[in-house]
């Protein structure tokens, strides 16, 4: 690549005034401007417009605390997911292989507490500890193509998962397994705390803390200036591939933990049912206001965007619409939130 | 006579078939100012990629005070006190002008915080906007992304970057380019106290009164090769775009 773009023949910044004369900042900018610049914003804003309006048509059922454990316990799963695909994202990348490395862990981590004996008491820890670490592992996989041999991140991710989850399948025989310790189910699949569940206590924290890493530390900010300028954090001395390999381990890690919250929950593997959580999650993210591009993104919108579609769903089958509708709102959200992105990006002129 | 801070010899580097630099050599004196010259695509920029860490060269020898170094990354140079100001920036547009920077030198938080990873904010901020002031680079928001920065903002913040780390020598890629007269004078003045400071200065453009107004030296490259080196005070205009372009070496050995 050459140099010789027209960025690098722009004019200069020190200006002739003295240094002190603070001079205007330019024009407030309008709020069209700002609410581009703070698309997760926008994203929760429609969130409570929605909730409002279901409030409004049916307060009782709405509020019901069944109806919104049920939101809580679904957003739950998927925002896990979703942690993992902001950090992702934020670099400029995708992982598809999500939804498949949760099954594959799920079924490793079934198979290894069964074996030693899903009623001893150290059978939920080794399951935890065998779900992560496979899970990690396809992390490492993921990570290592895409940092070292810069292939695309779409198709290396497109091909683990293919091959995570025909690996469950094979581990498993195909069928759904049984034998999730009890304890574990009772616990934490449908424990509660004070009527809360604790999956949904377990998923606020996690996303707590990984927003606090995202947003207030090094990891973080390298995890921007990574999406946004990866040649240029090279030079600044990050170790932009080291870098990589972790952020990929850290969304493998969190489908491995919502792998073991699946186990708990459902008390068995589920190899069917996620085959759509990678783009659940890519969705959640992207109408959360992460630019597909790399750079911006915050884990308040992923949250927001993660609720979106779970409420949805809820409300609409609450006010007797077909939950079909569901769909095809989030379809639209999604492609005002990609327009809103590319409309961003041009006026940055990047 | 003390070595040169920094000294070139004899780098090659290719992309395929196309040789950017065959063989070229250049040195640098402490609180010089030297001026890198060459039409487009004489090798300049990979020159100065490859003295700054950003490049591994195809071969040649590069010397510090003298001893031999192998530059493998851009922080081995940086060790040696040498910034630069890329001819593309390379700043992360997505972080405002603070983050860019301390990015990859971030100040990290007093104590058990900062061994977790976290930074020191209020200190980067208050040390970057002295960095600017004293610089005299005005930056219209200290919280806003890079990107929304105009390119001439965008440029200063790079150069400020590359002159509040440099300890001992500056590339500076062509950060003159399409600058109007007074904005040209500012920069131009600070490559001068840079250098009154005791920090050497590459500096890399195509306008050649600028190169004469503010060098000691003049580096000519053509076609990937050092052609010529002048002495600043006694060199005309048309003279080095002889040299840039040929034609004073052919009358030369006419
Ligand atoms: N990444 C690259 N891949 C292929 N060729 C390259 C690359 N970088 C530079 N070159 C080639 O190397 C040669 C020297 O390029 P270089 O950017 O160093 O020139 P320059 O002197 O900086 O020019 P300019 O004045 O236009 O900035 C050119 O022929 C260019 O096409
Ligand atoms: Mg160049």
């Amino acid at each position: 690549m050459t140099e010789a773009t027209s960025a690098a023949k722009a004019p200069i910044a020190p200006e002739t005034s003295a240094p002190g004369t603070a001079g205007p900042s330019g024009p407030p900018p309008g709020l069209g401007a700002r609410i581009l610049a703070r698309p997760e914003l926008m994203i929760f804003g429609s969130l409570v417009i929605i909730v409002a309006i279901f409030i409004a048509m049916n307060p009782t059922a709405f509020l019901s605390p069944i109806n919104l454990r049920n939101i809580a316990v679904e957003a739950s799963m998927m925002i896990i997911l979703a942690v993992g695909m902001t950090y992702v994202i934020i670099t400029g990348g995708i992982d598809l292989s999500v939804g498949a490395i949760l099954v594959f862990s799920s079924v490793c981590s079934l198979l290894a507490m069964r074996w030693v004996g899903s009623d001893t008491a150290i059978a939920p820890v080794v399951g935890l500890a065998v779900s992560l670490g496979s899970a990690a592992v396809w992390g490492v996989v993921n990570g290592l193509f895409i940092a070292r041999t810069k292939l695309n991140p779409l198709i290396v991710t497109l091909a683990t998962m293919g091959i995570a989850m025909g690996a469950a399948r094979l581990l498993s025989g195909g069928v759904d397994l049984t034998g999730v310790p009890k304890v574990l189910i009772d616990e934490v699949g449908i424990g509660r705390v004070h009527g809360v569940p604790v999956l949904v206590i377990i998923a606020a924290v996690f996303a707590i803390v990984a927003g606090v890493v995202l947003h207030r530390t090094r990891f973080g900010l390298y995890t921007y200036a990574i999406g946004s300028n990866e040649q240029g954090a090279r030079r600044a001395g990050l170790s932009v591939d080291r870098h990589l390999v972790m952020v990929y381990v850290i969304s493998a890690v969190c489908a491995g933990l919502a792998g073991y919250f699946s186990l708990s929950r459902f008390a068995s593997t589920t190899i069917a049912g996620h085959g759509t959580d990678n783009l659940k999650a890519i969705t959640a993210v992207v109408l959360g206001g992460t630019s597909l591009f790399g750079g911006s993104g915050t884990l308040f919108g992923t949250t927001a965007g993660v609720f979106i579609p779970v409420v949805l769903a809820a409300g609409l089958v609450i006010i007797g619409l077909p939950s079909f509708w569901q769909e095809v709102a989030v379809g639209i959200v999604l492609l005002i939130a990609i327009l809103l992105d590319q409309m961003r990006r041009k006026s940055g002129s990047r | 006579m003390t070595a040169p801070i920094l000294e070139a010899r004899g780098i090659t580097k290719s992309y395929g078939h196309v040789r950017s630099l065959q063989g070229a050599d250049i040195s640098v004196d402490r609180g010089e100012v030297v001026a890198l010259i060459g039409d487009n695509g004489a090798g300049k920029s990979t020159l100065t990629k490859i003295l700054s860490g950003a490049l591994k060269p195809d071969g040649g020898e590069i010397r510090v005070d003298g001893v031999p170094v192998t530059f493998d990354s851009p922080v081995a140079a940086r060790r040696h006190g040498i910034e630069t100001v890329y001819q593309d920036l390379s700043l992360a547009l997505d972080l405002n002008p603070i983050q860019n920077l301390f990015l990859g030198r971030e100040l990290p938080a007093k104590g058990l915080l900062g061994r977790l990873g976290f930074l020191d904010r209020a200190a980067m901020r208050q040390a970057g906007e002295e960095a600017f002031r004293s610089l005299s680079v005005r930056i219209p928001d200290m919280r806003g992304a890079v990107a929304n920065f105009s390119g001439g903002q965008r440029q200063g913040v790079a150069v400020a970057r590359a002159l509040m780390w440099a300890k001992r020598l500056v590339f500076m890629d062509e950060p003159t380019a399409a600058l109007g007269v007074a904005q040209t004078r500012n920069v131009l003045d600070l490559i001068r106290r840079v250098r009154d400071s005791g920090v050497s200065v590459v500096l890399i453009s195509h306008s050649m009164p600028d190169v004469l107004a503010v060098s000691d030296r003049i580096v000519v490259l053509r076609h990937g090769r050092r052609v010529a080196t002048f002495d600043a005070k006694r060199v005309t205009s048309d003279e080095l775009v002889g040299a840039m372009t040929g034609t004073l070496e052919l009358s030369g050995a006419a």
